[in-house]
């Protein structure tokens, strides 16, 4: 697999990725086998189902929500290798000294707001909140404590009193935590 | 804490002291008064009843309330330092000693194996003493867990090495052939894995049972409690690691029982087992005092100004070697500051002191110089480490825990990252990292687990 992934991949192009997202060669070359590995149909470009044949993300409750924010840089239903590192690089471990756009706290931010957005309306309603809820809680908590707990994080966060949650307030509500630790993870190279 | 209640009437020395070393010294009083009395060899700290009676609760409420996100986000971590770097630090303490004691500096002779196993002793940083300080200091989650989990986790350690070193020095050195090595190592294996195991079952069993005492919620406190101390007494039994076996016993009957027994339950638990935890830990450090006084001392000032030495030297250079090599696959690096306060911060304690007590006199003919060194060493770290601990934390800056309550859009949103970030490492196929490792065993443990045992 290694072999295979290497040959197809261009020096050039693995310089620009590495200018565009900071990812080291040997992590790009890692993660461009990972990617034909993922493409089933092999014409250099991933699927929301070639993501959720991933056994695992099959069984992780917010599995389909983060493939749609995967695919909130495509600009139809297909993802390619360019795109995908791009997604990848903003979970990039943030480094002090180098600047990077894509993996500022900002940017993180930005992924974990469209994993709520479904209608990309730069708004989280009531209704979008209940439904991440509604998967990460399972059966195990009554639909009634369910909106009780949806209402009081909208109150909460809610500050134009639109009773949605804008990027804005989202990003403020978030102000205490250590975002930049939270989301990122150390690449294996 | 509550406990010694009249030190803190005086506000200013319990923010000089630790309640530690107040409790040696007073300790230390009534030592002397027993002995200035003629009651000689009063000694109350045997082997016996600290292993048995009052080191369980301490170890049992460290497990019960460890911070388990930390914990295990940190595991690998921890596991280097509590076992590549305590064999480093006995390793090279032992040979260093003995090494000084071939130019014949300490007047008696020390074979290499009597030094190891002294060394074995004096290198392992002993969990009362870490939480009895750092509890009053509140440096940050990570710096905590990181010492604390060293102390934990490296009992299986000290356990195989103490009794590999006894055993050589009984064969004697011409005796000893490769094989004893090799089983040496693969002795640290049972030991560590048959305590965590033996552990993990009596806590899974514990669970299960909780599940079956709401008709007589007055015994589930005692559930937890009794079993619990089987795991420590069942795992001792095999010569397994007892505190690993508590520990492991402790984190994971914690979630299922606690879902099982009531609420007065729950707070009968919580305040008993703090109640026998500080309890024990000031018996045991005031009978470190007392113990102190005694007529069999050995002092040989060279041994132990080295002993003090090499510890000190040896744990600041295997901080410094072992977190660069943590560093390289940690995602937040392990700042100078952070490796001074564990270097700073590894302490000995009552665990150390008691077992140089069961060393067998006929095998190390130098053990009462031993026990004498080990006191020395343990009031060093104690006291001097013990009291400038927290003014340096203060003057360097370290970071100090926050305690803030999480708001809701805190709380549900950390979780969905979490999630993400599990999906994430799926997406890239890292099948080992954190996030997925967690998800994968939360995901298990709700299918499976939680519904046989809650």
């Amino acid at each position: 697999m290694g072999n295979k992934s290497s040959l197809m991949l261009q020096p050039e192009e693995i310089a620009e990725i590495h200018q565009e997202t900071g990812f080291s060669p040997s992590q790009i070359e890692r993660l461009y086998s990972r990617f034909t590995n993922l493409d089933k149909t092999d014409n250099g470009t991933l699927s929301r189902e070639d993501f959720l044949r991933i056994p695992e993300l099959a069984i992780n409750p917010l599995g389909d929500r983060i493939v749609h924010a995967f695919f909130n840089e495509a600009y139809d239903d297909r993802i390619n290798f360019r795109q995908f590192m791009r997604v990848l690089s903003r979970f990039r471990p943030v480094k002090k000294n180098k600047e990077n756009k894509l993996n500022s706290r900002e940017e993180k931010l930005r992924f974990a707001f469209k994993m709520y957005d479904l209608d990309d309306d730069n708004k989280i309603s009531r209704d979008e909140l209940l439904a991440v809820l509604h998967m990460m809680v399972g059966a195990n908590i009554s639909e009634e404590q369910l909106a009780n707990i949806a209402d009081r994080t909208i109150l909460e966060a809610d500050h134009d009193g639109d009773h949605m949650i804008s990027f804005e307030e989202f990003c403020s509500t978030l102000e205490r935590t250590d975002v930049e630790e939270k989301m990122s993870i150390r690449f294996l190279h | 804490s509550w406990w010694p209640g009249g030190f803190h009437v005086t506000p200013k020395i319990s923010l000089i002291c630790p309640e530690s070393c107040l409790l040696i010294v007073v300790g230390v009083i009534i030592g002397l008064l027993l002995f200035y009395a003629g009651l000689t060899n009063v000694g109350p700290l045997t082997p016996n009843v600290f292993f048995l009676y009052m080191l369980p609760p301490i170890v049992l409420d460290a497990g019960y309330y460890m911070p388990n996100r930390p914990f295990f986000d940190n595991l690998v971590t921890i596991l280097l330092f509590a076992v590549v770097g305590t064999v480093f630090n006995a390793m090279t303490v032992g040979m260093s000693l003995w090494a000084v004691g071939l130019t014949g500096l300490y007047g008696v002779e020390m074979p290499l194996l009597d030094t190891l196993l002294f060394s074995s002793i004096a290198c392992a940083v002993d969990p009362i003493a870490v939480l009895a300080v750092f509890e009053e200091i509140h440096v940050n989650e990570v710096l905590y867990i990181l010492v604390f989990g060293e102390s934990l986790l490296n009992d299986a350690v000290t356990v195989v090495l103490y009794h590999m070193f006894e055993g050589y020095a009984e064969m004697g050195p011409k005796n000893i052939i490769t094989v004893d090595y090799l089983a040496g190592v693969a002795s640290f294996f049972v030991v560590a894995l048959g305590g965590t195991i033996v552990g993990i079952l009596w806590g899974l069993l514990a669970a299960f049972v909780s599940r079956f005492t709401h008709h007589v919620r007055v015994i589930e406190p005692l559930f937890v409690f009794v079993m619990a101390y089987l795991s420590y007494v069942s795992a001792e039994l095999f010569h397994f690691s007892g505190i690993l076996a508590l520990t492991f016993c402790g984190i994971t009957m914690k979630n299922y029982v606690e879902e099982n027994i009531s609420y007065k339950s729950h707070v009968t638990v919580k305040y008993a087992m703090k109640m026998l935890a500080s309890s024990s830990e000031t018996i045991i450090f005031l009978f470190l005092g007392v113990s102190t006084v005694n007529d069999n001392h050995e002092w040989n000032t060279w041994f132990v100004v080295m002993t003090i030495f090499f510890c000190t030297v040896y744990r600041t250079i295997g901080v410094i070697i072992l977190t660069a090599l943590a560093n390289r696959f940690r995602l937040h690096r392990i700042d100078k500051v952070a490796q001074f306060i564990l270097a700073y911060g590894g302490l000995r304690g009552a665990v150390a002191f008691a077992l140089v007590l069961i060393v067998s006199d006929r095998i190390i003919p130098t053990k009462n110089m031993m026990v004498t060194t080990i006191i020395a060493l343990v009031f060093f770290t104690v006291f001097i480490q013990g009291m400038t601990i927290g003014p340096l934390v203060r003057i360097l800056n370290v970071p100090i825990k926050n305690k803030i309550k999480l708001s809701m859009n805190e709380r549900i949103l950390t979780r969905s990252m979490d999630h993400l970030m599990a999906a994430i490492e799926d997406i890239v196929g890292q099948t080992m990292g954190n996030y997925h490792l967690r998800d994968k065993f939360k995901y298990y443990n709700n299918k499976y687990l939680r519904p046989v045992l809650t």
